[in-house]
């Protein structure tokens, strides 16, 4: 079968005013269909940048990508993927419900597909009743959820988040964590997943991958154990533990101690 | 100062006014034919010292010191002569009181005792009244040459006799050439604004043309226009087009990049088209600047056109009857046309400024949240 995603000596060199900087460098991964795969690693060791060269958002300088065997270009305009921003961006001119419209109206959904569409990604993130408000009435966890509701919205295969929950409370995340487990479980979807905790990735995901920083790369590809099925507190079994303390030698080892977050 | 309840700039006014309003009653009282309605408002106004050395009074009191005053001070006016001394004790006196009541009105509307949405509006209806009414007692009283300056009353019954000529001047300038000509100059900046934004080419050599053209005189072609269009409201239309044209080009060429590179990045991630991008993203987020042109061309487009009719006109419009009533020491009538032309100019720039209120109602700016 064809890898959702296939990197090759994979680099990515950003030129600036200030010199080079390298933000990957010779990252060979492949994730199959229906992974769940976490990035995890230090502030600035290329994780959003690995998301955004497979989203085609940046051009790698090295190596070969392919996403379902095709360019990260063809993919894009085949709109194979959705993808979750660190910050919400919704548009402050359109009303929750509009927002998520936006990909579907793009797409040319029939309007009837649309309405049914934004109820069931809507009651997916819980978001039902704030339908006709406008981004900056709401908080920022819940436009968090609005534009993760965008992304599902047109039902693309892959998933790619770049710490969706990182503003939101310990509460809602756990909520939302499991929620996104059930989707995940229910849609057989493909997904990649930015997060700075060692806990929600192992909690997550089915592969872990340990980045370190200058030059990014990939240290530790770790696979995880865990049933599909995970109550919250599989967080207490020992094979939890023994993963979460995997990540958090590789973490270790790709860089010094202190910088480790 | 404690028991009047007042702050120091109120105190002062207060003071100001009562003793103003005290030597206008003396005043009229050592003077011979002294007129009965004034002498009344005076001693209110004269009155009103109690406050000091007895009890507050209600701010509203100093307000109907201020109108009792004033209007009587008005009807007061002698015709064709200047006025008695004393009666610019009385002009004060009002004055001071119209202040007081004010800034005692701004207070409270603060404190939330009066309500804002209406009496908010009383602010620079206060305001606007007192500045009239001060220019009427200037001009008559110090009996101001009426080529100098005329006196709102005369401007007023001008209004009234001319209203046929004013109503045709209004037509030929604001209906026929103003506003065809905001229109098709504001469409034509944002056209090929858009244009200017999708070609570099465009972007390389018209914007730096643009900027260029911007800073020249455009009402220096008002004559040029004059031989290319003829007399009549083209080509007042035509300079208005040239005026409105690069306002509106410069601001909606910034504005389309106003959007944030994540919404950018957002729409590419949909594979949206060049027209969907521009349409549901850069075009909404343009919006505040497009509407900043729209105001700013509103007030340049009247400007151009009443200009414009300096250079050739026929024998109607607002640019023409002003300087014709110059020349012919009409001036009466130069004043009721500015009159009109404020009028205008306000009440265009006022529909603008509502309705960009209902189309950016999402912008910081205007919902006055954060960003
Ligand atoms: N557009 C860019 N231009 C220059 N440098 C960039 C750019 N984007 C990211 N970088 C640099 O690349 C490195 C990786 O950044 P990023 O992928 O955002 O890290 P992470 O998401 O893991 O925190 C950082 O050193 C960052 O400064
Ligand atoms: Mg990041």
């Amino acid at each position: 079968m064809i890898p959702v995603v296939s990197a090759q000596n994979l680099g990515l060199t950003f030129s600036t005013n200030d010199g080079d900087v390298v933000a990957l460098s010779d990252v060979n991964l492949t994730i199959e269909k229906g992974d769940f795969v976490s990035f995890i690693g230090p502030s600035g060791c290329g994780k959003t940048t690995f998301l955004r060269t497979i989203a085609d958002l940046e051009q790698p300088t090295s190596g070969t990508l392919r996403i379902n065997g095709q360019t990260p270009e063809d993919a894009r305009k085949n709109r194979a993927y959705g993808y979750v921003f660190q910050a919400p961006a919704l548009y402050p001119w359109r009303t929750i419900e509009k927002n998520i419209a936006l990909p579907l109206e793009i797409m040319g959904h029939s309007p009837q597909q649309q309405a049914e569409r934004i109820k069931r990604t809507m009651d997916l993130v819980n978001l039902s009743g704030f339908e006709k408000k406008y981004p900056w009435q709401l908080s920022g966890g819940m436009q968090q959820r609005a534009s993760i509701a965008r992304a599902l919205a047109f039902d693309a295969d892959l998933l790619l988040m770049d710490e969706p929950f990182g503003a939101l409370d310990e509460i809602v995340r756990d909520h939302l964590n499991s929620e996104l487990l059930k989707l995940w479980d229910r849609t057989q979807k493909t997904i990649c997943f930015v997060t700075h905790s060692i806990p929600e990735a192992v909690y997550l995901s089915t592969k872990i991958v340990v980045m370190s920083p200058r030059p990014g790369r990939v240290t530790d590809i770790i696979e995880s154990n865990l049933p599909k099925e995970r109550p919250l507190d599989i967080r207490e079994t020992p094979e939890f533990l023994a993963i979460a303390a995997r990540v958090r030698d590789g973490l270790r080892a790709g860089h010094s101690y202190e910088e480790v977050v | 100062m404690m028991k009047s309840g007042l702050s120091l700039l109120q105190s002062v006014l207060a003071l100001l006014g009562g003793l103003t309003a005290l030597c206008g009653l003396v005043g009229a009282a050592i003077s011979a034919d002294a007129d009965i309605l004034l002498t009344v408002a005076v001693g209110l106004g004269a009155l009103t010292l109690v406050r000091f050395v007895f009890r507050p009074i209600s701010f509203w009191l100093d307000g109907l010191a201020a109108v009792l005053i004033a209007v009587a001070l008005v009807l007061a006016l002698p015709r064709g002569s200047a006025m008695p001394g004393h009666y610019w004790f009385a002009m004060v006196s009002a004055w001071a009181f119209a202040w007081l009541f004010v800034d005692q009105l701004s207070g409270e509307i603060r404190k939330g005792t009066v309500p804002r949405k209406t009496m908010g509006l009383l602010i620079p209806a206060v305001f606007g009244i007192s500045l009239l009414v001060m220019w009427e007692i200037v001009t008559r009283g110090a009996n101001v040459p009426p080529v100098l300056l005329p006196a709102p009353s005369a401007i007023g019954a001008q209004l009234e006799n001319s209203r046929g000529i004013l109503w045709a001047d209004f037509v030929q300038t604001f209906v026929k050439s103003v506003i065809p000509g905001y229109i098709i100059g504001c469409l034509a900046g944002l056209i090929v604004a858009i244009a200017v934004d999708r070609s570099p080419f465009l972007k390389a050599g018209l914007l730096p043309i643009g900027n260029f053209m911007s800073a020249l005189p455009i009402i220096g072609i008002a004559p040029i226009m004059v031989m290319w269009f003829g007399f009549d409201w083209q080509s007042k239309a035509a300079v208005v087009v040239a005026m409105t044209f690069f306002p509106m080009l410069v601001n909606t060429v910034a504005g389309l990049n106003a959007a944030s590179t994540i919404e950018r990045d957002l729409m590419r991630t949909y594979a949206a088209n060049y027209w969907q991008t521009l349409v549901k993203l850069r075009l909404p987020a343009a919006g505040p600047f497009i509407f900043n042109a729209l105001k700013i061309n509103s007030t340049l487009a009247l400007i151009g056109a009443i200009v414009a009719e300096f250079f050739g006109t026929p024998v109607v419009g607002m640019g023409f009857r002003i300087s014709t009533g110059v020349g012919r020491l009409a001036i009466d009538l130069v004043w009721a046309e500015i009159a009109v032309a404020a009028v205008a100019g306000s009440a265009f720039y006022g529909v603008i400024a509502l309705i960009e209120r209902g189309v950016t109602f999402w912008h910081p700016s205007v919902r006055g949240g954060r960003a």
